[in-house]
């Protein structure tokens, strides 16, 4: 393997797992404005106790994710910055805006509502934008001029297969994160707030399949190359769609528990978790050697040898140290019957 | 505005907005250690109220400072590609090793805040310290980018391209230490002064005598001896800062003196301004002979004046406005502490005068106000270069055109923040006095840091 291929396979690694916690952490906003006015089911105490302790962490992802895009791929940094400059800045803007009208929304308690819903709207929307970087790194939306690249953004807005990805981007966080807080509620031992979200999860599931069917059809007809090479795994798609299908049977499954209550959350997500790694790999491979089709490559992105070696040099340092952090948190938050089945009246967050 | 003007201030008020969280986001920690650990010491616990409210403060200013910090950084690739791509080739280690202090800081902020009350008292001050490390290693780290655009030093430019990459001398550069050093320092000189400020100005409303004074005066007398400390140490460390600057960015020393005739024995001028048109510092002091000294540790040495660069390659003339700035509020700082603890250690006296409080209320304030004319005189006296020497801002700079209408909304959306913040701080402290802490300190059974998240 060259190091390009190692570059880029650390770096479809860290869009996955950022894009796994990032469906989590908005949608868990998302849901926590919905039910807001629901108190009884509990439902958005469940979405506000996993997401108080981790939007920080997830949010550091996303600047992990950036910054290893120039710190491996400085090549591609001039074409992507500029490009990206419009989405890039939108981004930014409703992320500040989501996150600190979350955190406020848990110490102004009187002004909960109008801040929860701030932070719940400006929330689903990053997925939309955050997504849109797929579409416009195919190319058809980029003029390659003699002074840089630059964005056609009316093209891009018109284009339906930008809103087949945007689609895609909403329904998955909705039925990602409905599906890991119904396992979450589950294991709180909170059966009204667990059936609430299994409902959600059967709604958006069968939603966000039909997203990525359109994705592949409107791909056909605006970036045939990527589409092409994706349908040369067309077995591994096969089975990625095989393994939705077991997530489905899994929540609908009967399994006892002492509450009575039907579905295996933890198999579907696991099942489900399977489907979108399988499709990304899919997604990945094909889209490889281009970061911006046609003139952007790995290869010519690619960062100075010494400077990788030394980068990845600190992957590994930095993985060692942070390990027992992260699982030291995970018991903290995930795990501790203490934390999670926390019987506070109105929302565990209530400062004072 | 042109093209890069705009870029540039869209990103200094990007920077400009960040950096008054940042800094506290690394001063404050330090100050709730402290408290705890004062109150490991002394069993008041008085001082497990205290660090519980600056935590919950600490927390609602992380909610600003970090989005503004992820603005900070994607944005540095947004308007400035052709720095990154620089960056990325030889000087992406800082950035890549302060997303682990990142994670150290919220991982371990998480847990102190949502744990506190199912962790043993070790174990909160044992996150506590991480998410101090953390957070000193986040500002070091990030220091050290702007030390290496001063520096630049781990590679070659040959015929336009980068070779010879050495990424470790990237990152050791020559001003690392020296920079780092002094944003640590001045961080933490700002976090004790802003508590200071706060408190000061609940003992003014308190009046003198009452209890909550006293709980108020305990605060003030951590962050007076910290900031105290804090403060002298920057300010050594910032006569090794202009020594640097002196001998690797000699015009930037220049315009920040207000210099224009190379000389020996080089006068240092306070106060007043560069006119460009006269080449002179108008309405100033001179104190004669002093840069010399302070540039060279003696008065023979020869100071190189503005005149002896050319005209195109003058940082602007008013950073030698942000250097006054900086250095006064740093001596002033220096000065009020050791008249604080001389009044209250020497002199016993319990109260404090009414004007020296006032002063204290004033000190938080113009410690970030020094913290931002630092930042300024550091980057706009580097002008016209983004990495001295070697890559000019104007190369560094986006093709996308129009950042106008963004730049306008980005300063909306950070008026909205700075507006919420303060509301949001002022409701919280409100509802919740020191006296309803107090209380349900005393209460058996009811868990202080419980509600704390
Ligand atoms: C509380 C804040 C504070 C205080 C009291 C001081 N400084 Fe400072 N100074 C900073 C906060 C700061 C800073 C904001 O942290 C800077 C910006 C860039 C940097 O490295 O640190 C800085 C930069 C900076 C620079 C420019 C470095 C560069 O261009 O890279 C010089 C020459 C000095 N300082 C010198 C001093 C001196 C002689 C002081 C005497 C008291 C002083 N500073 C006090
Ligand atoms: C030297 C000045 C700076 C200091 C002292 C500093 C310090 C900090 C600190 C302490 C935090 C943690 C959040 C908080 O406590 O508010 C933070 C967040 C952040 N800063 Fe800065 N910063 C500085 C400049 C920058 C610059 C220039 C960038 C961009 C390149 C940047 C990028 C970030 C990012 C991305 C975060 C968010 C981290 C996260 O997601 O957890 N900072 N900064
Ligand atoms: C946090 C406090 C900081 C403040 C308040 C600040 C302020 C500014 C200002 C006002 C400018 C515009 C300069 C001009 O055109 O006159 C600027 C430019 C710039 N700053 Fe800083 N800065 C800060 C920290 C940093 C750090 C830590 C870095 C390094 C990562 C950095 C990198 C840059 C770059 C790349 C530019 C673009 C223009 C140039 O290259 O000179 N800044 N900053």
């Amino acid at each position: 393997m060259s190091d390009a291929i190692i570059a880029s396979t650390v770096l479809w690694g860290f869009v996955f797992i950022y894009s796994v916690m990032a469906t989590m952490d908005f949608g868990a906003g998302f849901w926590s404005m919905v039910y807001l006015d629901r108190e009884k089911t509990g439902a958005t105490n469940i979405a506000n106790r996993y997401l108080s302790p981790t939007w920080e962490v997830t949010n550091t992802f996303i600047v992990a994710l950036v910054i290893a895009i120039y710190s491996m791929f400085p090549g591609a940094a001039y074409t992507l910055g500029t490009i990206l400059l419009v989405p890039g800045s939108l981004i930014l803007l409703l992320l500040a805006l989501r996150s600190a009208f979350l955190v406020f929304s848990n110490v102004a308690t009187e002004y909960r509502k109008i801040l929860t819903y701030i932070s719940g709207v400006a929330g689903i929307l990053i997925p939309a934008l955050l997504i849109s970087v797929l579409p416009i790194s195919h190319g058809e939306y980029v003029n390659f001029g003699d002074d840089g690249a630059s964005l056609d953004l009316g093209k891009l807005f018109t284009s339906p297969n930008e809103y087949a990805f945007i689609g895609f981007a909403i329904s998955s966080t909705l039925f990602l994160s409905s599906l890991l807080l119904s396992d979450y509620s589950k294991v709180s031992n909170e059966p009204e707030a667990y059936k609430v979200y299994r409902k959600d999860a059967m709604i958006a599931g069968p939603i966000s399949l039909v997203m990525a069917i359109l994705i592949m059809l409107t791909l056909r007809t605006e970036a045939n190359w990527i589409y092409d090479k994706m349908m040369d795994d067309l077995p591994l798609l096969i089975a990625s769609i095989c393994f939705f299908l077991v997530g489905g049977v899994a929540l609908y499954l009967p399994f006892f528990t002492k509450h009575n209550v039907t579905g295996m959350p933890r198999a579907a997500v696991v099942a489900i978790t399977i489907q979108y790694l399988i499709a990304s790999y899919v997604y990945g491979k094909a889209h490889l050697p281009y970061m911006v089709y046609p003139n952007v490559t790995i290869e010519s992105g690619f960062t100075d040898p010494n400077s990788f070696r030394a980068v990845f040099a600190t992957y590994i340092a930095g993985f060692a140290i942070l390990f027992p952090g992260f699982v030291y948190f995970w018991k903290m938050f995930m795990k501790d019957s203490r934390y999670l089945q926390k019987k506070q009246s109105k929302n565990p967050l209530k400062g004072g | 505005m042109d093209h890069v003007t705009i870029a540039r201030a869209m990103f200094g008020t990007t920077m400009g907005f960040h950096i008054i969280f940042a800094t506290i986001g690394v001063g404050l920690p330090l100050m709730m250690l402290l408290a705890e650990l004062m109150y490991q010491k002394t069993n008041d616990f008085h001082y497990a109220v205290m660090a519980k409210r600056w935590t919950k403060a600490f927390a609602v200013l992380l909610g600003v400072g970090i989005p503004t910090g992820t603005i900070a950084g994607v944005q540095l690739s947004l308007l400035w590609p052709g720095f990154m791509e620089v960056i990325g080739r030889v000087m992406a280690l800082p950035f890549q090793i302060e997303i682990y202090a990142f994670f150290i800081e919220a991982l371990f902020m998480s847990i102190y805040v949502y744990a506190a009350d199912r962790i043993p008292p070790w174990m909160r001050i044992i996150s506590l310290t991480l998410v101090a490390i953390g957070a000193v290693a986040s500002a070091v780290l990030i220091s050290n980018v702007h030390a290496f655009q001063g520096t630049p030093a781990g590679f070659r430019v040959e015929n336009g391209r980068i070779v010879d990459v050495e990424p470790w001398k990237a990152f050791f550069n020559k001003s690392f230490l020296v920079t780092a050093g002094h944003v640590a320092l001045s961080a933490y000189t700002t976090g004790a002064f802003v508590v200071a400020s706060v408190a000061a100005f609940k003992m003014l409303k308190a009046g003198a005598g009452s209890m909550l004074y006293g709980f108020h005066k305990k605060a003030l007398m951590i962050a007076v001896i910290a900031g105290g400390i804090f403060a002298l140490l920057t300010a050594l460390n910032g006569h090794a800062t202009t020594q640097h600057v002196f001998e690797d960015q000699p015009e930037k020393l220049a315009a920040a003196e207000g210099l224009f005739e190379t000389q020996t024995h080089a006068p240092l001028t306070v106060i007043g301004w560069s006119d460009k048109e006269d080449r002179e510092v108008k309405w100033g002091i001179e104190i004669p002979w002093l840069l010399s000294f302070l540039a060279g540790n003696s008065f023979d040495t020869e100071v190189t004046g503005l005149n002896d660069f050319p005209e195109e390659l003058w940082p602007p003339l008013w950073v030698h406005t942000m250097f006054n700035i900086m250095f006064i509020t740093g001596s002033l700082l220096i000065l009020l502490a050791i008249v604080t603890v001389f009044w209250d250690k020497w002199l016993k006296k319990d109260m404090f005068p009414k004007f020296l409080l006032w002063i204290f209320v004033l000190s938080g304030p113009a410690s970030v106000a020094a913290i931002e004319s630092g930042w300024i005189l550091g980057c706009s006296g580097r002008q016209p270069w983004s990495i001295y020497r070697t890559l000019s801002t104007a190369n560094s700079v986006t093709a996308t055109g129009n950042l106008g209408l963004l730049y306008t909304l980005f300063i909306i959306v950070y008026a909205i923040l700075g507006a919420a913040v303060v509301f949001v701080l002022l409701y919280y402290f409100k509802r919740n006095t020191v006296l309803d802490d107090i209380h349900r300190a005393e209460q058996k059974g009811v868990p202080l840091f419980g509600s704390n998240s």
